[in-house]
């Protein structure tokens, strides 16, 4: 697959001294969902502005379907929308016309028609005729979405499109992604939500203090990095775990009526053989055994705490 | 060029325009008229005429600018800074649209508007005063200028303000004293020596001299000199503005 976004040594440095981004280096595929997740303060919203335009990066180069953003900022918009992560809107503005505005903005023939659907997809037609100010904060990020879209972007930056977002509009959020994926539309969301990034992207990135850390296959990593955990029932609860069986650094369940044991699915022992043995040697009575693979935020807490 | 971008931003700024029409043009009329019930008839009928000129015509050139300057530099101004304010910058940010295109559309807007008050202000002085017109091109020529680079220098103040004070205060500390003592209420040639010389620093007076000629056709000030200041103040203004886009100077960080 080509890449339809390439960063290439970026850097930004505040006036204030302070520095955002650190020599970030990242390609993005044509067509993917590519999350990256990160804290606040980690640099995500100072990435996205740099390759649209809206901070100047102090050294290396963007490049959005080939056109350099900087040298060729024509050709390389022209394919980029952005909902930005605050709400900023005029507020006395009518909805059609603040999606009216922005599809002008980008060189585009009015089209009501286009806007029509646009606003049907995110449930604003009905407010069309509405002013901004009037609207309720998830009505304004449909609003922000919506001008994103009205130009049809190739490339499509979400910046925390979750914050403060009611369940209905995340829901409904994500249905547009995926209708947008459909129609080969690229989509960069940034998110310190793990649960959005596990539900729709195709590739995580987890970026820290300027620094990617890593970008991913999403499966590929929760594959390699995952570590699954065996839960053993006992029938008799324990106080402590018993002295025999210390070198498997069980952890005891809620009211000690089961054991857990953590294990690396890609090392060739897991251990869990030996550790059943071991068990019933101790003298311990299983009544049920059960797994659970670790999510993508224990993935990421793991990335983050070994990153201090 | 991006012309369907230019014409949304004009359209949006004419809109806004639109919304308060009546308030926009109502209180350039009143207070012209104001103006004509203090300065021509009570007082101007003790003053002599200037120039040939009866005090309350005279005082029209003067009035007209007065009002153009300030409203272009306050709508200009606004324009810009409201959107910086709010953070609706971004979308202007991340378009394609070269300064050219911005400029045009939130400038000529701006000017547009101060151009119809202007005419409003003209019609309104039509019915205190007779009004002769010796150069009517000319002066609704130089009428589009001024709206024009006042409006562009409105649009450098917007950008540069950080807060709404600061919006207020190029206007209340620089503009409202160089307009006032830049003769738009008297020729200069009735102060006194030293006070003309240092007249001739204040470029509003060049814009009054030409302005005034327009009507009357008498000048302070050669009306090559008045062309020379307008075209190097324009110019100036333009030189700014494509150096806060080159540069990013508080709009992009
Ligand atoms: N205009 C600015 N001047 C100085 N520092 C800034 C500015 N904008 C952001 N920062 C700092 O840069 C860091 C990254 O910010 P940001 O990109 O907004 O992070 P994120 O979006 O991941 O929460 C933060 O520490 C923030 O305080
Ligand atoms: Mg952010």
């Amino acid at each position: 697959m080509p890449s339809i976004v390439s960063i290439r040594n970026l850097t930004k440095t505040y006036k204030s001294g302070f520095g955002a981004l650190q020599s970030v280096n990242l390609e993005i595929e044509e067509g993917e969902i590519l999350a990256l997740l990160g804290p606040n303060g980690a640099g995500k919203t100072t990435l996205i502005s740099a390759i649209c335009g809206i901070v100047q990066p102090t050294s290396g180069s963007v490049s959005v379907g080939g056109h350099d953003v900087v040298r060729d900022f024509r050709a390389a918009r022209d394919l980029i929308g952005l909902v930005p992560q605050e709400i900023t809107l005029e507020p006395f503005e009518k909805v059609f016309n603040a999606v009216s505005f922005s599809r002008g903005l980008f060189g585009k023939a009015p089209d009501p028609a286009y806007v029509e659907r646009v606003l049907r997809q995110l449930s604003l037609w009905d407010k069309r005729d509405s002013k901004i100010v009037a609207l309720s904060g998830g009505m304004k990020r449909r609003v922000l979405i919506a001008k994103a879209l009205a130009h049809a972007p190739r490339v499509l930056f979400l910046d925390e499109p979750s914050a403060g977002v009611d369940v209905e509009l995340r829901k409904d959020m994500w249905s547009v992604v995926a209708d947008l994926k459909a129609q080969g539309v690229t989509i960069i969301l940034t998110t310190h939500y793990i649960e959005e990034a596990e539900a729709i992207a195709d590739r995580v990135g987890v970026i820290n203090k300027g620094e990617i850390l890593l970008v991913e296959d999403k499966a590929a990593l929760m594959r390699r990095m995952g570590q699954k955990q065996l839960q053993v029932d006992l029938a008799e609860p324990l106080l402590v775990v018993p002295e025999a069986l210390a070198n498997y650094a069980l952890e005891l369940g809620p009211e000690g009526r089961s054991v857990i044991f953590t294990y690396d699915t890609k090392s060739e022992r897991t251990g869990i053989v030996t550790l059943l043995t071991d068990l019933r040697s101790a003298g311990l009575q299983m009544t049920d055994l059960s797994t659970r693979q670790s999510s993508l935020e224990d993935i990421f807490v793991g990335l983050l705490k070994e990153e201090l | 060029m991006n012309f369907p971008a230019t014409r949304v931003i004009f359209q949006r700024e004419m809109a806004r325009f639109n919304r308060t029409i009546i308030e926009s043009l109502i209180s350039p009329v009143i207070s012209t008229s104001l103006y004509f019930v203090v300065f021509g008839a009570a007082i101007g009928s003790r003053i002599e005429a200037v120039d040939g000129v009866t005090y309350g015509a005279f005082i029209v050139p003067g009035l007209i600018m007065l009002t153009v300057i300030t409203q272009s530099v306050s709508n200009a101004s606004f324009a810009i800074h409201f959107p910086k304010f709010i953070g609706s910058i971004y979308e202007l940010l991340s378009a394609p649209v070269s300064y050219r295109e911005i400029v045009i559309g939130y400038v000529g807007a701006a000017a547009v508007k101060s151009i119809l008050i202007g005419l409003v202000i003209l019609l309104t002085a039509y019915l205190f005063v007779d009004l002769p017109i010796a150069h009517p091109i000319a002066m609704f020529a130089l009428l589009a200028v001024t709206s024009f680079s006042f409006s562009l220098f409105g649009f450098i103040i917007g950008i540069w303000a950080k807060d709404f004070q600061q919006l207020q205060l190029i206007p209340l500390l620089v503009l409202t004293p160089l307009i006032f003592l830049g003769g738009s209420f008297y020729s200069i040639d009735m102060l006194p020596g030293i006070w003309r010389t240092i007249a001739m620093f204040n470029p509003v007076v060049y814009l009054m001299s030409v302005f005034r000629w327009s009507f009357f056709a008498t000048a302070d000030v050669p009306i090559a000199a008045s062309l020379l200041a307008i075209a190097v103040f324009t110019g100036l203004c333009l030189a700014v503005v494509w150096w806060i886009f080159r540069t990013g100077w508080r709009i992009r960080q």
